[in-house]
Order: C-alpha cells, then structure tokens, then sequence
C-alpha cells in the first residue's frame, strides 16, 4: 500500500456526508497547532468547498464522488495543514470559478470569496487524469 | 452524519414582531428548513424580525443566503430585520463578504429591539 501522509476520506456529494470531512478538517487543524479559530475558518472553507463542487461541479448530484486529503505542511517556520478536495466534474471552466462582485447584494455566488479569505492559499487545477478538478487549500498557524 | 434538526430553537412575540433564536451550525444541510421556518413567520408581516445568532456555531455561505432573501422580504415592505449576538467566527462572515455594511447587527438582544 502507497504510505500517505495525512488523512484520505471519501465521501459521496450527498452533503448530509459533509460533516465526516469538515470535523476531520477541524480535528486536523488542531492537531497540527493552527488553533480554535483557524480551525473553524478550515471548517468554514471546506463546508463551502464541498457545497460548491455538489451545486456547481455535479450540478446538485448527490451521487458523485469526492476525495478529501488532509495533511500536515510547513512554510519555513509555520506550520499549517493542506487540505486537497478532488472530484470528477466535468465541463468546469476554471477561470470562471469566482465569487459574485460583492456590491451585488443578492443570495448566492459568496462561497469562493470565504475560501479564498479565511485560507492562507488556495488553487483550482484540472486533475492529472484530466478528469476533475483539484482544489488544494493551506492554512498556516500566525506567527508569534 | 449530519444532524439536521432545525436551526430555529424558539421564537418570542414582540411589540412589535419576532424575536428568533436559532442555534447549531447553518449550513447546506440545514438552511432550507431554516428558510422556510423564517419564511412562515415572515407571512405576517412583521415590523420588525430579531435574529439571536448567540448560539450559532457556524454559518456557512447558504445560511448567509437565507439571510438575505429574508432580508430582502423585510425591505420590500418597508420591515426590519436586525442581527444579534454574533459569535467571532459568525461576525466574520459577514466582514469577509462585506454584509456587515448591508445588515443591521447589534450586539444583544435589548440593542436589537431598539435597532
């Protein structure tokens, strides 16, 4: 077996499953120093992450696949934790993969705006395999 | 797996309209029965609608949503809605997407009835 450093969870995008991930993505956080509140923006992020690859990348599918990774990373002095959210969604253009202009008070669109405040990096890339997007997310502990 | 009991822990009749309280942590799961449950109280006009978000956990982009369409109904006609007793965690939501400068939130329950 391949040795995998952190924590791989599968999960359908049935979000009542949701919660498996985002408690582990908390209880990881935890463990590797980031502290209470970090902990909850990891939470909060891939809470949003996860709803955005059921409404938007299987387009409401319940049924689909998800790969959540959680793993330990270190940015010279900081230690933080990395978080890969993988699926197998199809026809996603990544440049359109943004939030609504905030101005524009209306339900909706505010998901990709708090993933990309409350983590410390975030990119969308095409799989390897070409099938599916990969969203990799680090969260680093401050400093002092 | 997700507890998907409601949000929505008890309501209180004011002067002047609602006072909710919900708790838990809003989110996917969770938010279309806290719409609904909102939605109802809204079907009689209130003048005013207190939300009590003290014992929110966490409220994710769709539970922010449902803020703002009930939002939305309220400024229609001329209503109010008024937020309070956001925990940190909550608050920052609402700075992230800049809806602190669009919703009416106070700190407590006395200040939102005065709101």
């Amino acid at each position: 077996m391949d040795q995998i450093d952190g924590i791989v969870i599968h999960v359908t995008s049935e979000p009542r499953y949701f919660c498996v991930a985002t408690a582990a993505a908390e209880a990881a956080a935890v463990a590797c120093d980031l502290g209470p509140a970090a902990a909850s923006q990891i939470k909060l992020a891939v809470t949003e992450a996860l709803a955005n690859v059921m409404n938007h990348g299987y387009k409401g599918r319940t049924d689909r696949p998800i790969r959540i990774t959680l793993a330990p990373a270190r940015d010279h002095d900081r230690a933080g934790l990395s978080i890969v959210i993988e699926d197998e969604c199809t026809g996603v253009d990544l440049a359109r993969i943004q939030g609504r202009p905030l101005d524009d008070v209306r339900p909706g669109g505010l998901g990709v705006h708090i993933i990309r405040k409350t983590m410390d990096l975030v990119e969308y890339r095409k799989r390897s395999n070409g099938e599916g997007i990969s969203l990799r997310m680090v969260k680093y502990a401050k400093v002092g | 797996m997700a507890d998907t009991e409601g949000n929505l822990q008890g309501t209180q009749t004011l002067d002047d309209g609602f006072l909710v309280q919900l708790s838990g942590e809003i989110d996917l799961t969770r938010s279309p029965a806290l719409r609904a449950d909102l939605m109802k109280l809204l079907s009689s006009s209130p003048k005013r609608l207190v939300v009590d978000l003290t014992q929110v956990e966490l409220m994710d982009s769709s539970g922010v949503a449902t803020l703002i369409e009930v939002l939305q109904v309220q400024r229609k006609d001329g209503r109010k809605l008024v937020l309070c007793g956001l925990q940190d965690k909550v608050r920052s939501v609402f700075e992230i997407t800049r809806l602190n400068e669009v919703f009416v939130i106070v700190d407590d329950r006395s200040a939102a009835q005065q709101a």
